[in-house]
C-alpha cells in the first residue's frame, strides 16, 4: 500500500480514538461548586468575551479570581476569546456573564469537545505527521508506524479529549522542534515563543531550546555568522513576546499582575498526588511542614538546576539534533521530578519529546509512555475515564509491539547504551544477559502497573488510608521516572562525539 | 502471521474502544433487554406470548436460549434489567453488560475470520504483510464498518451470527460438509433472516456432497448419488429443528411462534426505505404523483396523505403504480434467485461458485424482499469480502456494494455526537478497502470505471447536503424526510447496479471457465 494511504488510515484511526474518548466523561462533570478543568475553560471563555482585556487577570466584581481565575499566558486567553465568539453564535447562554457558571449540557459538551478536536486536528496532528515524514534514515513503513504510535499515545488523548485540555502548547512546541530539525531556526524559535505564551509550563522545554541554539551560534563562531544568528534569534524572541503581550504592555501593573497569576509561588511545593520526588519523599517526611515555603522554593530550584546541568552543558558544547531531542526529554523530566508546583498532567511535557525519539529507542520510549499514562491513573479515575484508560492503554501497547517488535530490541545497542557499556566492560561481567534482564524488568513493571490499576479501580482503599492507591501509583511511577532520568542522562553524556558530528554533517 | 493476530486483536480492541461509549441507546438495545427479561422470568410456554413491551420476541428459539444464558450472567450486573415491566431501563451497569456481551460474543466472529483466512490460499504470498490477501481479508472482515456500527454502536448481535455463517462457509470450503450444514442449521434457528441464503446452501450441499462425482466435462454424474450422505444431512437438519422447535411443537405453540417470526403485517418498506428496488419503485411513484398533480392528470383530493419516510406510517399507499403485495415480492425474489441457483447447479466451480451464489441470493432477496431492513445488506457485503480478494472483477463490485451499502446505514446513527464517529469509521474502512484492494490488484486494470468512480464520489456531497446543509434550510420543517429519501434512492441505484453487475459476471463466466477448464483459482 502506498505511504499516503497508510498515513491517511493512521490519522483517521487517531481521530476515531480521540472522538470515541471524547464521548466519555470530563473533568468535574456534575460536581458543583467548583467543577473541573472543563468549567475552567468555559469560564475563561465567559470572562474573555464579556470583560475588557484590562480586567482579564484582575480580581473585580465581575471576575472572581478564586473561581477559576485566568492563570495561563495571553495566548490561552485569546484562544478562549475566539472560542467564546463561536459559542456566542451558537448559544449565548454558554458564555453569559455570571449566569453561565457551571453550565453543563449535551450540546455544550459537544461544542467544547469539538473545539479540542479541531485544535488537535489543526495543530498537533499535522506537526506529528510532518515530523514523522522528516525523519531521516528510516523506511516509509517505519515512519508510518512511528506516527501511529505517537498519535495513539493514550496519555495525551485521555487528558486532552477526556479530562479536557487543549493540545495547542504541545503542538506548537512540536512545530518548533520540526522547524529546528529543518534548520529554520528563526521560525522554530518563534513557534516556541508562541508555545511558551500559550502555557507557561513550556518553560520545561526552554533550556534545551536555548542551549541548542546557543551552541549552534557558538559553533558558527561568535565573531562572525554566529553573532548574526544570535542577534536574529534574540530579535525574533523579543518580537514574538511583544506581539503576544501587546495589549498588556501598556503599563507595568498589567504585566506584573499577569506574571503573578502565572507563577503562583505561594501555592506550595506540590499539589494532590504527583509522581515527583517531593510528593514521594513526603510519604516519609512531611517536607511541607518541616521547611519554610521560601526554602522549599530555593531547594527545589537548586536541585532542578543541578539535575539539568550535565545535559545542558553537553548540548551547548556539542549541539546536535539528536542530542537536542534527548535533552528535551531529560530536562523536562528533571523539571517534572524536582521543580516547584508540579501538576500530574505535566508529565505530558516529558512524554511528547519521548514520542519524538520513539523510532530511535522504541523499547524505552514505549515503556516510558506506558508508565506516564499509568501515573495519570488517579486523575483519570477521578474523572470517570477508567473505561477509556483500560481500552486505550493496552491498545497502545499492542500497536507498539506490532509495529516495532519492541521486545526483541532490548540489547545495549538498541537502547543506545553501547558507548556506556563499552566504558564499563572492564568492571562488569553481567552484560551478556543484559537484554534478558531488561526484558524481564519490563514485564515485571508492566504486571506491577496492571495489578495496581486493577486494584485502584476495583478495591476500596484500606481503612484509615483513603489515598493509599494514589500514593502507591505515584511512588511506583516516581521510581520509574528516576531510573528513566538516569538512563536518558547516560545516553546523552555517552553519546560519542563522532556520532554527533556525523549527524550534524 | 503474528502481526495478523495483532491486527485481529486490534480489531477486537477497536470494537471495545469505539463502543461501550456510544451515547445513544437504540431501540434494539431495549429490545434485547426485554428479551433478557422475558427469557429469564417466564416459563418456556410464555416466551412467544409475552407482550408487555411492544418489542416482542421475534427471533427463533435458539436466540431466545442465548438470551436466557446471558440473563444468568446479567443478574450479577444489575438484576433490575431482568424485570419485564422495567421498560426502557438503561442503568450504567446494564449498558456495560450489554456492550460487553456483544464484544465477548464477537470472539466467535474473530475465530471464524481466522478460519476463513486459512481457506484462502497464499499463492500471492507477498513479502509485505500489509499486502497479503489473508491480512487484507482479515481487516476487511474484522473492521467492517457496517458490522461495527450495527453491533457496537446501534446494538445487535450480528457479529456472533455472522461468525456462525462464516464458520460454516469455511467448513464447506474445507470439505467438512456435515459440520458446515450443522452450523448453518443452527444459525437458521438463531436468526431466520439467513433463510435468504439457504437456497445456496441447499443446492451446494446437494450438488457436491450428495453427488460424489462429476463427469469429465463437469456435468452431473447421476449415478454417484449417495443415499447415506442425504440421510446424514437430513438427520442433522431434522435434529437441529427438533431441538429448537420441538418444545413448542409439544406445547402446541408452533403457529404462534411462526406468526411472531414472520410478521407480514408490516409494510413493504421500513420507515426508512432500505435502498432496494422498492425504494426506487416508491420514489418513481412519488415522482409520478407530483408530476400528475402538476399536470392535473390526478385529482389531488383522492390521494391518501401518507407521509412517506416521515416515519410511523407502515402501510405505504402507491398512487400511480400498482401496490405491491407480499406475494408479489416473494415471486420477484424467487425469480431473482433462480438463475444464480441454476448456475450453481449446472456449472459447479467449487466453493467459489457457492460463495457467488450465496452473495447473489442475499442480494436478490435484499433487492426484492418484503419489509427489508437496511442492515440486511451486511448479509451480502461480508461474504463478498471473501470473493473480493480473489479477483479484480469481484473487488470492483465489492467496492461499489460495500461503499453504498455502508453509506445507506448512516441514518442508523443520527445524533450529533455520533456524526463524527460514523464519518471517521466509514472513511477509515473505505480508504483501507480501496487502497488495499488497489495494491493487491495493481497489475490489473483499474477496479472501477469512470462512471462508478463519479457515482461513489457523489456520496460525499450527498452526505454534506443531508447532514449539514439541509438542517440549516427552512425545508427541514416541511420535508423532514428528504435526506432519508435521497440517501435511500441514491444508494438503491448503486446496490441494484452492483447486483446486476455481479449477476452478469456470474452468468457470463461459463464460457471463460469452460475454456480455461480446471482453474479454480481459489478456496
Amino acid at each position: 500500500m502506498e505511504k499516503w494511504s497508510l498515513m491517511t488510515i493512521t490519522v483517521l484511526l487517531a481521530l476515531t480514538v480521540r472522538w470515541a474518548v471524547s464521548l466519555g466523561s470530563y473533568s468535574g462533570a456534575g460536581k458543583p461548586p467548583m467543577y473541573g478543568d472543563y468549567e475552567a475553560q468555559r469560564h475563561w471563555q465567559e470572562i474573555t468575551y464579556n470583560l475588557p482585556i484590562r480586567q482579564w487577570y484582575f480580581n473585580t466584581s465581575d471576575n472572581n479570581l478564586l473561581y477559576w481565575g485566568l492563570d495561563y499566558p495571553p495566548l490561552t486567553a485569546y484562544h478562549s476569546f475566539v472560542c467564546a465568539y463561536i459559542a456566542k453564535l451558537i448559544n449565548p447562554d454558554w458564555v453569559a456573564l455570571h449566569t453561565s457558571r457551571g453550565y453543563e449540557s449535551q450540546p455544550h459538551k459537544l461544542f467544547m469537545r469539538t473545539t479540542v478536536f479541531v485544535a488537535d486536528l489543526l495543530v498537533y496532528i499535522p506537526a506529528v505527521i510532518l515530523y514523522c515524514f522528516s525523519l531521516k534514515e528510516t523506511s516509509a513503513k517505519k515512519k508510518v508506524s512511528s506516527a501511529l504510535c505517537i498519535l495513539l499515545y493514550p496519555g495525551l488523548i485521555l487528558i486532552d479529549h477526556g479530562h479536557f485540555q487543549y493540545p495547542l502548547s504541545l503542538g506548537l512546541a512540536l512545530w518548533a522542534v520540526l522547524c529546528l530539525s529543518h534548520d529554520w531556526d528563526l521560525l522554530g524559535s518563534m513557534a516556541f515563543c508562541l508555545a511558551l505564551n500559550y502555557k507557561q509550563m513550556e518553560l520545561y522545554h526552554s533550556l534545551p531550546f536555548f542551549c541548542y541554539l546557543l551552541g549552534k551560534c557558538f559553533k558558527k563562531g561568535l565573531k562572525g555568522k554566529g553573532l548574526v544568528l544570535l542577534t536574529k534569534l534574540a530579535g525574533t524572541v523579543l518580537l514574538s513576546f511583544a506581539a503576544c503581550w501587546l495589549p498588556f504592555g501598556t503599563d507595568m501593573e498589567q504585566i506584573m499582575q499577569v506574571l503573578r497569576r502565572l507563577f503562583p509561588i505561594d501555592r506550595g511545593l506540590f499539589e494532590d498526588k504527583v509522581a515527583n520526588i517531593w510528593c514521594s519523599l513526603s510519604v516519609l517526611i512531611k517536607i511541607k511542614n518541616v521547611i519554610s515555603p521560601r526554602t522549599q522554593l530555593k531547594l527545589s530550584f537548586a536541585v532542578t538546576f543541578l539535575s539539568l546541568l550535565p545535559a545542558c552543558i553537553k548540548l551547548t558544547v556539542q549541539p546536535s539534533l539528536r542530542g537536542f531531542k534527548f535533552a528535551l526529554v531529560a530536562c523536562a523530566l528533571s523539571f517534572f521530578l524536582f521543580s516547584f508546583q508540579v501538576h500530574e498532567k505535566s508529565i505530558l511535557l516529558v512524554s511528547v519529546p519521548v514520542c519524538l525519539i520513539i523510532n530511535e529507542i522504541p523499547f524505552m520510549a514505549t515503556w516510558f509512555l506506558l508508565v506516564s499514562t499509568f501515573s495519570l491513573l488517579p486523575l483519570l479515575l477521578k474523572d470517570g475515564l477508567l473505561l477509556a484508560y483500560t481500552v486505550t492503554t493496552p491498545a497502545f501497547l499492542a500497536v507498539c509491539l506490532a509495529s516495532f517488535s519492541i521486545l526483541e530490541k532490548t540489547s545495549a545497542e538498541d537502547l543506545q547504551l553501547k558507548a556506556f557499556s563499552l566504558s564499563l566492560k572492564g568492571y562488569v561481567s553481567w552484560f551478556k544477559s543484559f537484554p534478558k534482564i531488561v526484558r524481564n524488568l519490563f514485564l515485571l513493571s508492566l504486571s506491577l502497573m496492571g495489578v495496581l490499576s486493577v486494584l485502584s479501580a476495583a478495591v476500596p482503599p484500606p481503612p484509615g488510608l483513603p489515598d493509599f492507591f494514589p500514593v502507591a501509583v505515584s511512588l511506583v511511577s516516581c521510581a520509574h521516572f528516576l531510573l528513566f532520568l538516569l538512563y536518558f542522562n547516560l545516553v546523552i553524556l555517552w553519546d560519542s562525539k563522532n556520532r554527533g558530528q556525523k549527524k550534524m554533517s | 502471521a503474528s502481526l495478523r493476530t495483532g491486527w485481529d486483536g486490534g480489531g477486537g480492541w477497536c470494537r471495545a474502544a469505539a463502543n461501550p461509549r456510544g451515547v445513544g441507546y437504540s431501540t434494539d438495545f431495549e429490545v434485547h433487554r426485554n428479551w433478557l427479561a422475558i427469557t429469564h422470568n417466564l416459563p418456556l410456554s410464555q416466551w412467544y406470548y409475552e407482550a408487555t413491551s411492544e418489542w416482542t420476541l421475534d427471533y427463533p428459539p435458539f436466540f431466545a436460549w442465548f438470551e436466557y444464558a446471558l440473563s444468568h450472567i446479567a443478574k450479577y450486573f444489575d438484576p433490575q434489567m431482568l424485570v419485564v415491566e422495567n421498560l426502557n431501563y438503561a442503568s450504567h451497569a446494564t449498558i456495560l453488560f450489554q456492550r460487553l456481551s456483544v464484544i465477548f460474543a464477537d470472539t466467535l466472529f474473530i475465530y471464524a475470520v481466522h478460519e476463513c483466512c486459512r481457506c484462502v490460499n497464499g499463492k500471492r504470498a507477498a513479502k509485505d504483510i500489509l499486502e497479503k490477501p489473508t491480512f487484507i481479508l482479515a481487516v476487511l472482515l474484522l473492521w467492517n464498518f457496517g458490522l461495527l456500527i450495527v453491533d457496537h454502536i446501534h446494538f445487535q448481535y450480528n457479529g456472533f451470527l455472522f461468525g456462525l455463517m462464516l464458520l460454516s462457509v469455511a467448513r464447506l470450503c474445507q470439505k467438512r460438509y456435515l459440520e458446515g450444514a450443522l452450523l448453518f442449521a443452527v444459525l437458521l434457528h438463531f436468526k431466520h433472516i439467513y433463510i435468504y441464503v439457504a437456497p445456496a446452501y441447499g443446492i451446494y450441499l446437494l450438488r457436491s456432497y450428495c453427488f460424489t462425482a462429476n463427469n469429465a466435462d463437469g456435468s452431473l454424474k447421476w449415478r454417484s448419488f449417495s443415499f447415506l450422505h442425504v440421510t446424514l444431512l437430513g438427520l442433522i437438519v431434522c435434529l437441529v429443528s427438533a431441538l429448537s422447535l420441538g418444545p413448542f411443537l409439544v406445547l402446541g405453540q408452533l403457529p404462534q411462534v411462526i406468526s411472531r417470526l414472520f410478521p407480514f403485517k408490516r409494510g413493504l418498506c421500513h420507515a426508512y426505505w432500505a435502498p432496494n428496488f422498492w425504494a426506487l419503485y416508491n420514489a418513481l411513484d412519488k415522482a409520478l404523483t407530483i408530476l400528475g398533480l402538476k399536470c392535473n392528470f390526478l385529482d389531488g383530493t383522492k390521494i391518501p396523505k401518507a407521509s412517506m419516510t416521515g416515519g410511523l406510517v407502515q402501510e405505504f399507499q402507491h398512487t400511480v403504480l400498482p401496490s405491491v403485495t407480499p406475494l408479489a415480492t416473494l415471486i420477484c425474489t424467487f425469480i431473482a434467485i433462480l438463475p444464480s441457483v441454476f448456475c450453481l447447479w449446472f456449472k459447479p466451480q467449487g466453493p467459489r461458485g457457492f460463495l457467488q451464489c450465496l452473495v447473489l441470493c442475499a442480494l436478490s432477496s435484499f433487492v426484492f424482499g418484503w419489509h427489508v431492513h437496511e442492515k440486511a445488506i451486511l448479509l451480502a457485503i461480508l461474504p463478498l469480502s471473501l470473493l473480493s480478494i480473489q479477483r479484480a472483477k469481484d473487488a470492483g463490485i465489492y467496492l461499489i456494494l460495500a461503499t453504498t451499502g455502508h453509506f445507506s446505514l448512516f441514518p442508523l446513527l443520527f445524533t450529533a455526537s455520533e456524526l463524527p464517529i460514523k464519518i471517521l469509521l466509514m472513511l477509515l474502512f473505505t480508504v483501507y478497502s480501496f487502497s488495499s484492494l488497489k495494491s493487491l490488484f495493481r497489475r490489473e486494470k483499474p477496479l472501477l470505471n469512470w462512471l462508478e468512480t463519479i457515482y461513489l464520489i457523489q456520496l460525499v456531497p450527498l452526505e454534506i447536503f443531508c447532514e449539514i446543509i439541509f438542517p440549516l434550510t427552512p425545508w427541514k420543517w416541511h420535508f423532514p424526510f428528504v435526506p432519508l429519501l435521497l440517501t435511500s434512492v441514491y444508494c438503491a441505484l448503486g446496490i441494484t447496479y452492483a447486483w446486476l453487475k455481479l449477476y452478469l459476471s456470474v452468468l457470463t463466466e461459463r464460457i471463460s471457465v469452460r475454456q480455461k477448464t480446471k482453474c479454480p483459482q481459489f478456496l
